[in-house]
């Protein structure tokens, strides 16, 4: 999770930001000209590099590529049968169990562990914008520098992680083994999206007016009953916002999880399957590009439902 | 309790909080700095202390942090030239098909980049750009552009229309107002979203590890680091060392640039 969505604000909205109620059509043309010729670098960069590449890899799962026809580009027509094919394989259900235990869990924590310190951090006292910046740093840095920082806290020997649990009495845990994988990179993934949702639960917190709070306290509400009374529900659209960003996010996590365990075992999710299959060195002999591509397309079908449920929850969100 | 002493316990419990945040970085700077023998005791701090593991780095990785720092700015010239035109019609100019572009920018923001890799190294195979720092360059600022773009319009749609029809009355084409009076105005929203072009290209595992994965030394950083990491006997010193030298820009950027960065986060996401 190393981005953020941005939108433009009244795009939702019918009217265009200038429109005049009599402009002549002449003018209107012109100007359309002109707009169009400023958008243009933005238009053909969308064909290009993301219409192209988008059709490209949903070409590639309708056709049957080997490494053979992958060079001379003869790959015969398939139609659906790889995705008939992708869909009965024996991996393809725990796969779809595991991406979902990743990415409610991660969800779950990220977001909770985010609203207390947002909450927390809310009633500013010394140090507290200093403190909420170095929050953000995990945030920021190379997802390959965390993941592998991670990897060697876990390290099942040495790892300071497990000298730490010993210290309670825990036996040694294999984090980074088949079984254990998949809880070792949500960690590792809750940790990642804190800062994320911190950042913008407690923008969402700032745009909740204080008099709410003094009229509350006035009443008598202590902080529990004006938090599950006042913060929480006005958080809601915020609240919104964020798990579904985090869940496009953790959908689409390769790097984390790739570097740490190589998708093995149980930490195997879908995008980290349909990297290894298409790019993983030495997991598979054989390059499965078209399974790839099936894969990646369900991925891609996700992330425009997602889309437009960002877009519905943004309208309702200006109405 | 006093006031004063209240807001002392939360600063405490503050700094806590933040110092185990931020444990896993203390653990790597601490490995970078150890012995190599020592580094399986897990020490505290680095007690065999020593610069050996960097001295590696300097040896080793130089020319990956010298392709990195190329493909992010590179990365960065092409988002900001492609996203604050675009931008500025889609604020200020009249532009047939807004609510698509919309729609369209923010999937392009939520596709994996595991499928545009898919596609992308198909492409670059068929036209001979695979491991070039170009395609790269190209692939990388997918991330930025649309993001760009959001952002740039929502800071040009806040400025003034009367700055810009004063600057048309004028007789000021529209090349003229972007050029003399959109983008200085937007100077701030640039510095943001250039931050976060280089730093999603610094960071990028995923491109340059499909469409970049032989190119040498024309590999950026992470692919350095990841060289490490793919070899059978993990030396943890170098390796940490490496880490933390590809954090540099991440600290640069946040001392040098936190509000940027805290305007870049919550841009979209939070409305007023």
């Amino acid at each position: 999770m190393s981005q953020t969505t941005a939108s433009m604000p009244g795009a939702t909205k019918e009217h265009a930001p200038e429109r005049r109620p009599k402009a002549s059509r002449p003018r209107l043309r012109r100007r359309h000209v002109t707009g169009l010729i400023f958008a243009a670098p933005l238009i053909v960069y969308l064909l290009l590099f993301y219409a192209y590449p988008l059709a490209v890899n949903v070409s590639m799962s309708l056709r049957r590529f080997t490494r053979a026809t992958y060079v001379t580009g003869e790959a015969p027509f398939a139609g659906a049968d790889i995705y008939k094919e992708v869909l009965a394989s024996p991996q393809f259900w725990p796969t779809v169990e595991q991406t979902a235990i990743f990415v409610v869990v991660s969800l779950v924590f990220q977001y909770t562990i985010g609203l207390a310190l947002a909450v927390f951090f809310y009633r500013n006292f010394p140090l507290s914008t200093v403190l909420r910046g170095l929050f953000l740093v995990p945030w920021l840095l190379p997802i390959i520098v965390s993941a592998t920082t991670w990897q060697w806290m876990m390290d099942a020997d040495n790892g300071i992680l497990n000298r730490f649990l010993g210290l309670f009495g825990v036996d040694p845990i294999w984090w980074l083994n088949a079984d254990n994988s998949l809880w070792a990179v949500i960690i590792a993934n809750i940790w990642l999206g804190i800062p994320f949702n911190l950042v913008i639960l407690y923008s969402g917190l700032q745009n909740i007016s204080k008099d709410l709070y003094e009229a509350a306290e006035l009443d008598g509400a202590g902080p529990w009953r004006r938090f599950w009374s006042i913060t929480f529900p006005l958080l809601r659209p915020v609240t919104a916002i964020t798990l579904l960003l985090g869940f496009v996010y953790t959908l689409k996590v390769v790097d984390i999880i790739w570097i740490m365990t190589t998708g093995t075992g149980k930490s195997q999710t879908l995008a980290t399957w349909a990297y290894g299959m298409a790019f993983g060195k030495g997991t598979s002999a054989v390059i499965k590009y078209s399974q790839a591509s099936v894969v990646g397309t369900i991925l891609l079908v996700i992330a425009l439902v997602m889309g437009l449920v960002y877009l519905a929850v943004q309208r309702r969100e200006e109405d | 309790m006093s006031r004063a002493t209240r807001t002392w316990w939360k600063t405490a419990i503050g700094v806590a909080l933040t110092a185990l945040m931020l444990f896993p970085l203390y653990w790597m700077i601490n490995v970078s700095f150890t012995q190599r023998p020592a580094i399986r005791r897990g020490d505290l701090f680095p007690r065999s202390f020593t610069l050996d593991n960097y001295a590696v780095v300097l040896h080793d990785q130089l020319p990956y942090l010298g392709t990195s720092l190329l493909i992010g700015f590179g990365t960065v010239l092409l988002t900001l030239l492609i996203s604050a035109p675009a931008a500025y019609a889609l604020s200020s100019l009249f532009v047939p098909g807004r609510r698509l572009f919309n729609f369209l920018l923010i999937v392009a923001q939520m596709v994996p980049a595991v499928v545009m890799a898919l596609g992308f190294y198909t492409i670059y195979v068929q036209l001979g750009i695979l491991d070039t720092i170009p395609g790269l360059i190209v692939a990388d600022a997918t991330i930025a552009i649309p993001f760009g773009v959001m952002l740039f319009a929502t800071f040009m749609a806040g400025i003034p229309r009367e700055l810009l029809q004063a600057a048309a009355v004028d007789g000021a084409s529209s090349w003229a107002t972007f050029r003399r009076i959109v983008l200085p105005i937007s100077r701030n929203a640039a510095v943001t979203v250039a931050l976060f072009a280089f730093l999603w290209a610094w960071s990028d595992f995923i491109f340059a590890s499909t469409l970049n994965r032989e190119g040498g030394r024309l590999r950026p950083i992470t692919m350095g680091l990841y060289d490490y990491i793919g070899s059978q006997n993990q030396e943890w010193g170098p390796l940490m060392a490496t880490a933390v030298v590809a954090s540099i820009p991440t600290a640069i950027l946040l001392v040098v640039a936190q509000r940027y960065v805290a305007a870049g986060v919550t841009a979209g996401a939070v409305k007023d």
